[in-house]
């Protein structure tokens, strides 16, 4: 995949649209937008008394890339994992996100903004350990 | 009201991650991919946008005591870095870069992504639900 002027303007209009989503969020709601800790509370033991948002928030996520597929062009979702590899990456993201308490939206986004120490810090520390990650996968397939 | 705000919220966040193509993990990989010769900053932009955004909506709370519907707003961030923020950052890293999704991506393309996006999303929720169950016994 080459990397184009229009990647970056895409990319641009699109995080600012992700940005727009979590303010959305926190100054109508006063929550984070970080979608492992709406999809936990989804998944807990326990429902919290906010599972109706919670659910919606969810419903949205998935279905507005479907409509955007059918007025604007589907998306390229490409995924070359093995299957092995790929059930073993969807629990490490799931178990870890939430013993982080966050994932890539929640601290990624919602938290660096603030400049929270702890988001910081989770931040470079999972796209730490993503890169070595691709790059050993690399270096074992060539 | 907080339900309606909810949807829309999703709705938006999941029409920003086509429009970023952040919905495709092969994108995602280009980005974690920093030795492999064709490095795709495209990440890093969404980053940059996203974050001026919702900075700005973070300095529209300050001076608030609630959210426009009069909702609490998030306490101010904790500085305590312990091992279960750096391991569980480190154990998402390992899942994220082997497969190039995270939980937003992995639902935005539930409809579209075909059986992988699926069996990913399932691992992910069984993840999570192992993690509630491991916290509550703890």
């Amino acid at each position: 995949m080459n990397f184009v002027l229009n990647d970056a303007l895409a990319g641009l209009a699109g995080g600012a649209l992700i940005g727009l989503a979590a303010a959305i969020l926190l100054l109508g709601n006063g929550r984070i937008a970080g979608i492992s800790g709406i999809l936990g509370a989804l998944v807990n033991t326990s429902l919290p008394a906010t599972w109706r948002e919670n659910l919606l928030f969810v419903a949205g996520l998935a279905v507005a890339p479907v409509a955007y597929a059918a007025m604007v062009a589907p998306p390229d979702i490409n995924i070359t994992t093995s299957v092995p590899l790929l059930i073993a990456g969807g629990l490490l993201v799931g178990f870890g996100s939430r013993l982080g308490s966050g994932c890539t939206s929640g601290h990624g986004v919602c938290g660096m903004s603030r400049l929270s120490p702890r988001s910081i810090v989770s931040t470079l520390t999972f796209m730490a350990v993503a890169i070595a990650v691709v790059a050993a996968m690399s270096a074992v397939m060539a | 009201m907080r339900n309606i705000v909810a949807l829309v919220s999703g709705l938006v966040f999941g029409v920003g991650l086509v429009v970023s193509d952040m919905i495709n993990p092969a994108r995602v990989r280009g980005f974690l991919d920093l030795f492999g010769g064709a490095w795709d900053p495209t990440l890093a932009f969404v980053m940059g946008g996203a974050l001026t955004v919702m900075a700005l909506a973070w300095l529209m709370t300050s001076r608030r005591s609630g959210s426009l519907l009069g909702y609490s707003l998030p306490g101010k961030p904790s500085g305590t870095i312990d091992g279960r923020l750096l391991g569980g950052a480190a154990v998402f890293g390992l899942g994220w870069g082997l497969v190039g999704l995270c939980p937003g991506p992995a639902i935005a393309g539930l409809f579209l992504g075909g059986w992988p996006v699926l069996m990913f999303i399932a691992a992910m929720l069984a993840g999570m639900m192992a993690f509630s169950l491991i916290n509550r016994t703890a």
